[in-house]
Formats: structure tokens, sequence, C-alpha cells
């Protein structure tokens, strides 16, 4: 697979990457009623979680490392929503949530890709 | 409108799903493309930065845009989703910019992991707030 059907397999599983980060963030929303945009957390630190696995085993993945790291995991994972989201806080007064949302999601989705990192390196070896 | 497919949370509908799902398509294969035709210059993931820091700018226009204009139903809905979840959702990356941050750490380079770390989270949100500036301008 390389080529054009990469592409078009990238591009395929980051829109179903997409629509799992709304559902996922839906079914958040809905359950836990917080004034906080929790969803998006969840969503970037499993995401990054995964993708540390997956970037340390992509030598045994081949093409299938660039569809599920590129694709699936980067359309599920979102910068411009967790950006939107801390200035919004901000704008309502709420800084301790906005500098929680900006730099804890930061630092434990940092910690998630490490563990992932982590945890493929022990199983490809 | 008492059909179960309107009774049915937003997230859940299949129309909700389609309009992500295409919008995504899109946003994550110009991101791919991109991040084969930039550079990476001094080591550092430089074109994952440019992505979300323009993804974020986009973003807060759009989202501001589409709130002036009025409530969040009917077009203005589909494109919020089209656009904003599905396009400029999966254009963005929070997975990549933490593992390529991971990798700066992991090759001894702290500083420019901190700095290439905080950079994004900055400027990225300096973005949105030039991106929600434009937005509520453009109709007033």
């Amino acid at each position: 697979m390389t080529g054009v059907w990469l592409a078009l397999a990238v591009a395929l599983a980051g829109g179903v990457g997409a629509a799992s980060r709304m559902v996922l963030d839906g079914a958040v929303k809905g359950r836990v009623r917080l004034p906080y945009p929790l969803g998006t957390t969840v969503i970037n630190v499993t995401g990054s979680l995964v993708l540390g696995f997956v970037t340390a085993i992509a030598s045994g993945l081949g093409p299938w490392a660039i569809v599920l790291g590129t694709g699936l995991l980067g359309g599920y994972t979102t910068f411009s929503t967790a950006s939107y989201e801390t200035v919004r806080l901000a704008q309502a007064g709420r800084w301790r949530a906005a500098l929680t949302n900006a730099f804890g999601m930061l630092l434990v989705a940092l910690a998630a890709a490490w563990l992932g990192l982590w945890l493929g390196g022990l199983t490809a070896r | 409108m008492t059909s179960a497919a309107h009774s049915r949370p937003l997230h859940l509908r299949w129309s909700s799903i389609g309009l992500v799902v295409a919008g995504g398509f899109i946003g994550t294969l110009a991101r791919y493309l991109l991040s084969l035709a930039l550079p990476e210059w001094g080591g550092m993931p430089w074109p994952i930065f440019l992505i979300n820091i323009v993804g974020a700018f986009t973003l807060g226009w759009l989202l501001e845009s589409l709130a002036l204009r009025g409530p969040d139903l009917g077009a203005r809905r589909a494109v919020r989703l089209w656009v904003g979840t599905g396009m400029l959702g999966g254009f963005t990356t929070y997975s990549t910019f933490a593992v390529g941050t991971d990798g700066l750490f992991v090759t001894g380079d702290v500083v420019p992991g901190i700095v290439y770390a905080v950079a994004t989270v900055v400027v990225g949100a300096a973005a949105s707030i030039a991106g929600i500036a434009l937005g509520s301008r453009g109709r007033r």
C-alpha cells in the first residue's frame, strides 16, 4: 500500500477517528455534568497513549503505522478544539480551569505518550 | 420532530457522523500531505506546529462567525460539524504533537522539547484568540 492508496486509507481512518472523537465527547458531556471540557482531555490523553505505543512498534506494522498513527489517532485527537476551549475558559474569567486545560492536558498527554512508547518498546523487544 | 431520529442526541445521529467523517477525511488528508511536503528544519517537528496553529486560528474564526449568525441549528450546525469538528478537528492533532515532543526528550533535546511544547500551547491560544477576534469583527 503506497502513494494514493495509502493517502486514501490515512484520510478514511482520519474520518473515522474524527467521528469517534465526536461520539466520545458527546458521551462524556452527557454523563459528566462538569463546567469543564473534560471530553477533549480524555480524547487527547488516550490518543497520545495509543500513538506512543503505535510509534514504538511501527517497524512491525509497515504502512499500517501511518494509517493508525497519522490517520486514525491524528483524526481522533485534536489541538484546535483544545486551544479554543482553553481560550473560552480564560475569557469567562476561569483562569485556573484555563491553565489546567492548557498545561495540565499537556503534562498528562506527554506522560501518556511516554507510557505508550515504553509499553510499545517492551512489546517490540 | 418527535421521531426517534430527532430525539436521539446530536452526536449519535447518522447525519452528524456522516458530516464529521467527511470533514475528518479532508482535514486528515491535508495534514498528511502537508506533513510530507513541509521540511522539519532544526530537528523540530515544525510542520505539526504550523498545522496546529493554523487550525486553531481557523476554528476560532469559524465558531465565532457561526455563533454570531444565530443559534446552532440547521445549516450552521452542519457547517460546524463538517468544517469545525471534522475538517479542522482532523487537520490538527494532539497525539502527534505529544509523541513528537517526547521524541525530542528521548534524543536528549530536553530544552528544545520544552520550548516546542510551550510554544505550541501558547501560540495556539494566541491564534485561537486572534481567530475569535476576526470572527467577531466580520459581523460588526
